[in-house]
């Protein structure tokens, strides 16, 4: 199904304030910079933010953190972000660290259908702390629910106008397992190119999951 | 040599060849420049990618290729993307032969602890917890005081990273290998006294009549 790429600003309207928003990136590679502007130019507030970390302060979603765009930080790391640490220690901001495996895994789970996953990550840790620990052939595993959110924001190497998409290099990471995961799907990426351009095999995002493209800078 | 380089330089003799390996950020990943002569590893950086390379000259980074910590590096010919929770699947799966972790404090169980000082620094775990709970062998390289301060100790005072105890430490002074009976003191640097070790430990180890110097790789 073809659709019309929207504005990065039309984007940033069709995330509410208190939207719970899961984000590509590993230290702002592969995150979805015009979407993150926009959001930072309507001013919004109480987001729930669900990715692998917090960047750097003016990079990613540490512009988000800088904006004060964001109420929870659900992320494995924050230690590039000072902004993320100093709100945190103020009580501006609640962080709560999941190990990266698992939370790939736990979107991974929320977005196939599936009502948790058993991983040995974090046994014996304060990542423990009330959760169930279930034996399975013998050897232990903690039980970590799925995770879904309102809104996912890509960032992709190309898309096109069925909403499909292609990634490069590193700046994969979280893009494909998130585009499962939430209830409304929106892209942008570096190129849009007619239909039929991307080979069928080089498509890592079937379009089907995705709601709404961003137009490609001008 | 610093001590950074002596560790980085012991480690790298725990490479074995057609192997994948993780390095952590930091001191860990000095130990790329010292694989020995002949021997053929694969370097995986849990951002994506598999088979990486040193950093490429100033004016062709490509901003889709860096490692876990944001830098710059270059990809090898035969080298492979994928997503984070495909990453994942190869640290906790048991495809990941060695992973090399810097530390905050081990103790005499061998359990690490290297991801938050509650109150001061609370960076997160990233990928560290996977990696201690799924890669074959855990290979701590870290110094063996901070601040005046042992780092080897009887019982972790900070937040474990995993319960299960990490496979060898690598330190300025030692190397320690984690045994049910407690910490072996395996190697001593060159020009460290067995009972030099001793004092710098505050952990009890058990010393072999003799404990041979380390050898480091070229």
């Amino acid at each position: 199904m073809q659709r019309r790429a929207i504005t990065a600003a039309q984007a940033a309207a069709r995330i509410p304030d208190g939207a719970s928003v899961m984000f590509g990136g590993f230290m702002a590679v592969g995150s979805p910079e015009r979407i993150i502007d926009a959001l930072v130019a309507r001013g919004a507030r109480g987001l729930t933010i669900i990715g692998n970390d917090t960047a750097r302060p003016g990079l990613g979603v540490g512009k988000l953190i800088d904006a004060g765009c964001v109420a929870k930080a659900m992320v494995s790391h924050i230690g590039t972000n000072p902004v993320t640490q100093r709100k945190m220690m103020a009580g501006e901001l609640e962080v709560e660290l999941v190990p990266q495996g698992t939370l790939a895994e736990r979107i991974r789970a929320g977005g196939a259908g599936l009502g948790g996953v058993l991983t040995p990550t974090g046994l014996g840790t304060v990542v423990q702390d009330g959760k169930r620990v279930i034996e399975v052939q013998g050897r232990p595993f903690l039980l970590e629910e799925p995770i879904t959110a309102d809104v996912a924001i890509i960032h992709a190497h190309e898309a096109d106008y069925n909403g499909n998409l292609t990634y490069r290099l590193t700046a994969m990471n979280f893009n494909p397992v998130i585009a499962l995961a939430a209830r409304c799907v929106i892209a942008e990426a570096n190129e849009i190119v007619p239909v039929g351009v991307i080979p069928p095999d080089h498509v890592r995002t079937p379009g089907i999951l995705v709601h709404h493209l961003v137009e490609r800078p001008r | 040599m610093d001590a950074k380089e002596l560790i980085a330089r012991r480690v790298a003799l725990e490479l074995r060849d057609n192997t994948l390996v993780n390095l952590g950020i930091g001191l860990p990943t000095l130990v790329a420049r010292y694989v020995p002569a002949g021997l053929t590893v694969a370097f995986q950086s849990e951002n994506g990618i598999i088979g990486f390379g040193a950093p490429p000259p100033e004016g062709m980074e490509d901003p889709n290729l860096t490692d876990a910590g944001g830098g710059f590096i270059s990809a090898l010919p035969g080298a492979v993307s994928f997503d984070s929770a495909f990453s994942f699947m190869l640290i906790r799966g048991g495809h990941l032969d060695m992973t090399v972790l810097g530390g905050l404090q081990v103790d005499a169980q061998g359990r690490l602890a290297n991801w938050m000082v509650p109150g001061k620094l609370v960076p997160g775990m990233g990928g560290a917890m996977d990696l201690v709970a799924g890669a074959r062998r855990v290979i701590v390289a870290m110094q063996h005081l901070a601040r005046g301060e042992s780092k080897i100790v009887q019982e972790l005072t900070l937040p474990a990273t995993a319960a299960r105890p990490v496979t060898l430490v690598v330190t300025d002074l030692a190397v320690l290998e984690p045994t049910p009976g407690g910490l072996l003191l395996r190697e001593r640097a060159p020009g460290v006294t067995v009972a030099a070790v001793i004092a710098a430990t505050a952990a009890e180890l058990i010393v072999p009549n003799a404990v041979p110097e380390m050898s480091l790789a070229a």
